[in-house]
């Protein structure tokens, strides 16, 4: 079957149906990983986005029940320049397209990923539209992505969050999941802000030894405040981080109380809004497994995995926050720490999945942080 | 952190000749190594004895020797040189071999010369099997069960414990020679013995077999800082057991999930930790048990690698070049990425596209040879193909080999010529196939579509051959994609259908079979559908910024239409600027080697300075000539008529005048010119109807007559009754052969209608459209190469003339042989001299011309003339200190060779000899007797000022190493009895003992001389098979005897091999070997640096 997909700069590309029949529409990303391509599909910060792959064979290892990030695909739609029809690997549970049709995501194949990808490197990203079907009118889609909402501004992580809390069950790593530099000395109790969060962050905790209580984004922070964790976490998650008022005023509780506070992605930006900086939206976002980050105080670069369209201005932080880590590729933040408060957080992806396994340490950090208190 | 400041002078080890295992990927890496070091302003002492390289450019080292790569040599000239620090990491085994001798033997410590780029420790760990192992276990990660053994009892008792299959691995030796795989305890004994002997320390490793699982490499980087990255990803097509040098690769890695990726990348990361590779590259090769995802560690590189040119080539990464700054303190975030020119080095390289590498052999040279893939390398070259999808680049990749009509996946079954011709495969039943398909050969893959065409499901050969199910998948859809267009038919191919099939990466030329039509057809009706190329830029980063250097590849890609800005599916970007398209010559194969893209590299070279924008087509990822910043711009791409035609186009399109340069490369460019020149390209220099005139033995016979220019009698036949009847006009022994191939492809010296006739049956097809040359065969001529410059003026100037150490009937390019001739009356020079001229000014050469020449009975013979760059022209470049290439692109570009400056014949700075390096070793059963047909995989070259010490250093520098005193074992035929006799008078008065064969020894004692008498292999025991293995021969020489003795000749010759006994099979060569001995005695070898050389040339002019 037919398929197309129209960016709001009036452009449009045909190709072929490679998911579920219908219709979606979402802020156009790319991701340049080579490998991961379900742990991307099911990572709640895609919430919105139609994501391409960079990547051109897609599909080939099938997918299976245990690389997903979160209970389902996430992302608004898909598209790839070309599908495996077969799932070649010892693990796999189904094809690709199986799955994309089973959860109902829209996708298409067979068109120049790569021309469209230099089409939002040079013009940003940009809105569009997949459909699918013979005797699309191209023009039709192109005004519909342009009548779609803008990401900045708008709360997506309302969709993607926990609608009650849970305990993140202890589990021992696979034969994948790496040995953790060390274990906390006795099992830590962590509280977990769930903002899309991907579930390896939970695994990553799990195996250094903490016991982790997921909350839905929304909940005050005196409710976790009250249950006396040992560190506060704030997860990953979609869209503009100013879009959530809420949630700053609860990351500005956590770092007024003592209790130690570690965040990632979102939860980065929310953090250096709650200390007093601002964020602002990147031209195209960073979404890969390949980005260097140097760790300010060794010097040393890390391979870092990185999924997101916000950073944090560093020409707005008050002098108590202290950046640690940059990105090597555009100069942008992608770390802080609080210089009084045990608060530390990281705009990429320790947790990996898709990605190197670089920065597991930071998780390490983490601990420390608790049992130094 | 800024650089090292300690260093100052840097010794670069090269790799010397090229051999199967070591190709031209160490000039690549040395020339980029070389480079980097001198733009921070070190001097560079550069070592190697392989003259065919870029890197012994005198231009890119501060002082370059051409002299052997031993570890005496080289101590001598770390004495003369005193370079600060050694980096051995960038010349493959022999840098790696020699820098563990050299600190062996204490020299490093003596001068205070410091290892860079990898310690003698890391070395030792990453080379001695069962070190790695042992620090493998102790980093937690898992590898194959297994053992060493140091005697063939120990071998046996492991073979016990560990169960079949069993792969058997010799320490310490290159691209896995001695290697094998036994399947049980007889092949296990055979291997063993094998390995053990081969092993300079005399010790196998035997190990549980993992065959048949996934393999995979991973190229990495590390600098002083543990800053770690992976630069590229490659899976193996061909699963373990067959090495990975002869495997299809792909890269990026396809078949993995992000888990286990990761887990690899981690144990990568631990592995060149633990090993100590402080900074630099390496590679690291891993296997997956495709049932449990298992995984194990098999080996690891501590240096650049022919994997890592693929790697470079691959991603743009320039891994040498790197791996060179880190050795000198830099980390890689200090060093700039040169194609975003932002972004710094310290990133992994991501990939929007495809990459396949496919092996080139040449087994057709080697009828004997098992085609047999296992874990010895056995390939001569490789190609590398880059699209979009992995059928765009597999499908690339088989054209970019050129294997002819042989080459298409879905040619007509008779036109298999694998193994049996035709009725081999006509006859072929399911068994023979399905046996075809499980024992990996050279012809694997166009089984396994024969296979598919009879409709053999995925399954059934995953079942057999073990190759993942992705790739199988991906073979089965081009299969099906074929059948649905033979059913279309040329007519009524739909656009759509078309699009399919250019996207999934079919050349017009498979198309034209499938569609039963032409080629030049097939390309009307597509360019009339509106299907064409675009050109996408290899970019280290998938798009996510731009890239400032053009690097290309061929993709077929939909289209983005609409309002928005002009499509971006094309990113060629071509200039308005006079152009120069330089067509390379592919992949390397015995006759066309590294030679071809010296000259390639040097017209790029010369052109760019004359102004004119250069494009290099390529596919050989292992060459100088596709470094992106070889050419202005760089095409990654077949050299089909198809492929060079649409680069043309595209280049054309911006408005620029092209022009294509198609005389360096080869016969890879050659054979397109005709079909260039008449779809209207321009071809500089010489025309290709010069060309087809020389190739053409009529049309040149007739012109060689006009000149009253003798040539021997000649005729041409196209049937077995033609042949029969030139013999008879020109008289047994004839020459026969093919026209237009290279490197003497299915040429023979026959004696007698019967071997004509046997000839004339089984020739192979090597260009069927031309018909088989028969010539007179002068028996015991002297033989001369000569490559020559003219200019359009008719200025000729005579390069060199170069006179072969071995008589007539050995290939010019098997053949040793001297500049200046030593040998040979002036009056005879003249007359070549004279000849030179009058048939460049006949054939209105333009740019490089080469001739044969033979001499017999003081008559000069022109035995061949060829309008192009020779195998010879960086030889003679390096021992004049004249680019000849460089001169001769300028005059194809229109300068004269007055304005150049070159207005007399070249003088070479010293006397040098070039020597071939032959592959035998690696062909086990295989004779290494020399003949017409070319088998030589590379050469070196000797230089001294006397021809003794140049011909000594030769031959050092081929594994030759000639005794200075000892027992020299002598067998020679009949007919060379009589000449025999000084040559033995001078080795005996030299002080060896001489030990020869029941018929030479009478003859010699006939002449007074000493000999003892030894049995011949048939005789008894012990014989002199036994003496040598024995190591009490220390030099051989032996003529061949004829047919009924044949065996107990090729017995001493393996045994010499195996032995490292130098064995000559000429008297002329054997005269030339005592000459040496004698020089060698009374002056040793010395050392001199090129540029030393040709200050002495400057010095001389007036």
């Amino acid at each position: 079957m037919r398929a197309i997909l129209a960016l709001e700069d009036g452009t449009w590309f045909e190709g072929v149906a490679a998911g579920a029949q219908g219709e979606t529409s979402g802020e156009v990303v790319f991701n340049t990983s080579m490998t991961g391509y379900q742990e991307v599909l099911t990572d709640p910060s895609y919430a919105g986005q139609i994501v391409t792959m960079t990547c051109p064979e897609i599909g080939n290892y099938g997918v299976s029940s245990e690389d997903v990030e979160s209970r389902k695909p996430q992302v608004a739609g898909f598209i790839i320049r070309d599908e495996s029809p077969v799932a070649s690997n010892w693990r796999a549970s189904g094809t690709l397209r199986e799955y994309l049709i089973a959860n109902d995501i829209v996708a298409i194949s067979d068109i120049d990923t790569r021309a469209l990808t230099r089409r939002l490197r040079s013009g940003g990203v940009m809105r569009g539209v997949v459909a699918t079907g013979s005797g699309l009118d191209p023009a039709a889609f192109v005004e519909r992505a342009r009548s779609i909402p803008q990401m900045e501004g708008s709360d997506l992580v309302i969709g993607v969050t926990s609608d009650r809390a849970f305990d993140w069950p202890q589990e021992d790593p696979d034969q994948f999941g790496i040995t953790p530099a060390r274990r906390a000395k006795q099992r830590l109790k962590i509280a977990a802000y769930d903002f899309g969060m991907k579930w390896n962050i939970l695994r990553r905790l799990s195996a250094h030894g903490c016991d982790v209580r997921v909350y839905p984004a929304g909940t005050p922070a005196a409710e976790l405040l009250v249950t006396k964790p040992d560190g506060v976490f704030l997860s990953n998650g979609p869209g503009d981080p100013a879009a959530l008022p809420y949630a700053i005023d609860n990351a500005r509780r956590l770092v007024g109380s003592d209790v130690p506070v570690f965040g990632i992605c979102l939860g980065h930006q929310i953090l250096g809004l709650a200390m007093g900086g601002k964020t602002f939206k990147l031209k195209f976002g960073h979404r890969g497994a390949n980005h260097p980050v140097k760790k300010l105080e060794t010097g040393k670069v890390e391979i870092t995995s990185q999924n997101h369209g916000f950073a944090v201005d560093p020409t707005t932080l008050p002098g108590d926050v202290e950046v640690t880590h940059l990105n090597l590729y555009d100069g942008t933040v992608e770390g802080l720490r609080h210089r009084t408060r045990p608060v530390f957080c990281v705009q990429y992806h320790p947790e990996a999945s898709p990605g190197p396994h670089d920065a597991d340490y930071l998780f390490d950090d983490f601990l420390r942080m608790i049992e130094d208190r | 952190m800024p650089r090292r400041t300690d260093l100052k002078r840097v010794l670069i080890i090269g790799s010397g000749p090229i051999v199967i295992g070591q190709a031209c990927e160490f000039d690549y890496s040395g020339s980029q190594a070389c480079k980097a070091l001198r733009a921070e302003g070190l001097e560079v002492i550069l070592v190697n004895s392989n003259p065919a390289t870029i890197m012994t450019d005198p231009e890119l080292a501060d002082r370059t020797y051409v002299e052997p790569l031993t570890p005496e040599v080289v101590a001598h000239i770390i004495e003369r040189e005193r370079p600060d620090a050694l980096l051995p990491t960038v010349g493959g085994q022999t840098g790696l071999n020699l820098a563990v001798d050299l600190e062996k033997a204490g020299v490093l410590d003596t001068y205070d010369v410091k290892l860079i780029g990898a310690s003698i420790q890391a070395i030792k760990v990453a080379e001695n099997r069962q070190l790695f192992k042992d620090a493998m276990r102790e980093i937690g990660l898992d590898v194959p069960q297994s053992g060493l053994a140091r005697s063939l009892a120990e071998a046996v008792d492991l073979a016990r414990t560990l169960g079949f299959p069993l792969v058997i691995r010799p320490s310490f030796t290159l691209g896995g020679v001695g290697g094998g795989i036994a399947y049980n305890i007889e092949e296990f004994r055979d291997l063993a013995e094998r390995g053990l002997e081969l092993s300079p320390v005399h010790e196998i490793l035997v190990e549980e077999s993992v065959i048949g699982w996934k393999e995979f490499e991973l190229e990495v980087m590390r600098d002083a800082a543990d800053n770690f990255v992976v630069i590229c990803s490659i899976e193996n097509v061909d699963p373990m057991g067959v090495h990975t040098g002869d495997s299809i690769t792909v890269a990026p890695i396809l078949t993995l999930t992000d888990k286990e990726y990761q887990r690899m990348r981690d144990a990568a990361r631990r592995i060149i930790s633990r090993v100590g590779v402080e900074t630099g590259g390496s590679n690291i090769q891993f296997a997956v048990n495709p049932k449990d995802g298992r995984m194990v560690v098999i080996e690891m590189n501590p240096r650049v690698s022919r994997s890592s040119a693929l790697a470079s080539k691959a991603t743009g990464f320039p891994i040498a070049k790197i791996a060179a700054k880190l050795a000198l303190g830099y980390h890689l975030d200090e060093i700039p990425n040169d194609i975003t020119r932002l972004t710094p080095a310290s990133f992994e390289p991501t990939i929007d596209y495809v990459v396949v590498k496919i092996p080139r052999w040449n087994f057709e040279k080697f009828p004997q040879a098992d085609r047999t893939l296992t874990t010895q390398m056995k390939s001569v070259g490789e190609v590398m193909a880059i699209g979009r999808t992995f059928k765009e680049a597999f499908m690339k990749g088989v054209r970019s080999l050129e294997l002819g009509r042989s080459g298409l996946l879905f040619a007509a079954v008779e036109m298999d010529r694998g193994e049996g011709g035709a009725q081999g495969i006509e006859a072929e039943d399911d068994a023979a196939l399905r046996k075809r398909l499980a024992i990996p050969s050279d012809r694997r893959i166009w089984h396994l579509f024969r296979a598919i065409e009879r409709g053999w499901s995925v399954d059934q050969l995953h079942e057999i051959t073990n190759i993942d199910p992705w790739f199988l998948q991906q073979f089965a859809e081009i299969g099906a994609m074929r059948r649905e267009a033979a059913e279309s038919g040329i007519a009524t191919i739909s656009t759509d259908q078309m699009r399919r099939l250019k996207r999934a990466g079919f050349g017009d030329q498979e198309l034209a079979l499938a569609l039963k039509t032409s080629e030049a057809s097939v390309r009307e009706r597509r360019v009339e559908q509106g299907l064409n190329p675009v050109y996408k830029r290899v970019d280290t980063c998938a798009a996510e910024f731009e890239s400032f250097t053009p690097y290309l590849y061929s993709s077929y890609e939909t289209t983005d239409r609409g309002a928005g800005a002009p499509g971006l599916g094309d990113e060629s970007n071509p200039t308005a600027r006079p152009k120069v398209v330089i067509l390379g010559s592919g992949p390397n194969r015995i006759g066309q080697g590294i030679e071809f893209d010296y000259c390639c590299c040097h017209a790029a070279f010369a052109l760019k300075e004359e102004g004119l924008e250069t494009i290099m087509i390529n596919c050989n990822p292992e060459t100088v000539s596709t470094d992106y910043d070889t050419a202005d711009r760089l095409y990654f791409q077949p050299l089909t008529f198809e492929d060079v035609m649409a680069v043309i186009e595209t280049e054309r399109s911006a408005g620029g005048d092209v022009s294509c340069l198609v005389q360096f490369g080869g016969q890879t460019p050659l054979k397109l010119a005709l079909a260039l020149q008449a779809a209207g390209v321009k071809i500089l220099g010489t025309s290709p109807d010069s060309i087809d005139l020389a190739e053409d033995r009529k049309r040149f016979a007739k012109l060689l007559a006009d000149l009253d220019i003798t040539q021997p009698a000649s005729g041409t036949a196209t049937s077995r009754q033609e042949a029969q009847a030139a013999a008879a006009t020109i008289g047994f022994p004839v020459v026969v052969r093919p026209s237009y191939v290279l490197g003497g492809r299915a040429m023979a010296i026959v004696y007698d209608v019967t071997a004509l006739d046997r000839y004339m049956t089984h020739a192979v097809d090597a260009s069927p459209e031309h018909p088989i040359l028969v010539d007179k065969f002068l028996e015991d001529a002297f033989e001369f190469d000569v490559d020559a410059i003219a200019d359009a003026t008719g200025a000729v100037v005579i390069g060199g003339i170069m006179e072969h150490i071995e008589e007539a009937g050995i290939h010019s390019g098997d053949s040793s042989c001297v500049v200046p001739p030593f040998i040979c009356p002036e009056r005879h020079l003249q007359t070549i001299r004279d000849y030179t001229r009058r048939i460049a000014r006949a054939l209105k050469v333009v740019g490089l011309m080469n001739v044969q020449y033979a001499i017999k009975d003081n008559v000069v013979y022109v035995l061949e003339v060829n309008p192009r760059a020779s195998r010879t022209v960086p030889f003679l470049s390096k021992a004049a200190g004249v680019s000849l290439a460089k001169i001769a692109a300028k005059v194809m570009a229109g300068r004269t060779l007055g304005e150049l400056g070159l207005v007399e014949d070249v003088q070479v700075a010293g006397v040098f000899v070039k020597s071939p390096v032959f592959p035998f070793v690696r062909f086990p059963g295989v004779d290494t007797i020399l003949g017409p047909e070319m088998k030589s995989t590379g050469e070196v070259m000797g230089g001294s000022t006397n021809f003794g010490v140049a011909f000594a250093k030769a031959q050092l520098s081929v594994g030759q190493r000639l005794p200075e005193n000892g027992t020299a074992f002598v067998s020679v035929n009949n007919d060379d009895k009589a000449n025999l006799v000084p040559i033995a008078r001078d080795l005996s008065e030299l002080g060896f003992r001489l030990v020869a064969t029941r018929g030479t020894a009478a003859y010699l004692r006939a002449y007074g001389l000493q000999v003892d008498v030894v049995y011949k292999v048939n005789e008894g025991r012990p014989n002199v098979a036994d003496e040598i293995v024995n190591r009490k021969v220390d030099i051989i020489i032996n003529t061949p005897l004829g047919r009924e003795s044949f065996f107990d000749d090729r017995t001493v010759r393996r045994a010499a091999m195996m032995h490292e006994v130098p064995c000559i099979t000429t008297l002329t060569g054997a005269a030339a070997a005592v000459q040496a001995i004698r020089a060698l005695r009374q002056e040793g070898l010395g050392v001199r640096a090129l540029q030393d050389y040709y200050a002495g040339i400057a010095a001389a002019r007036p």
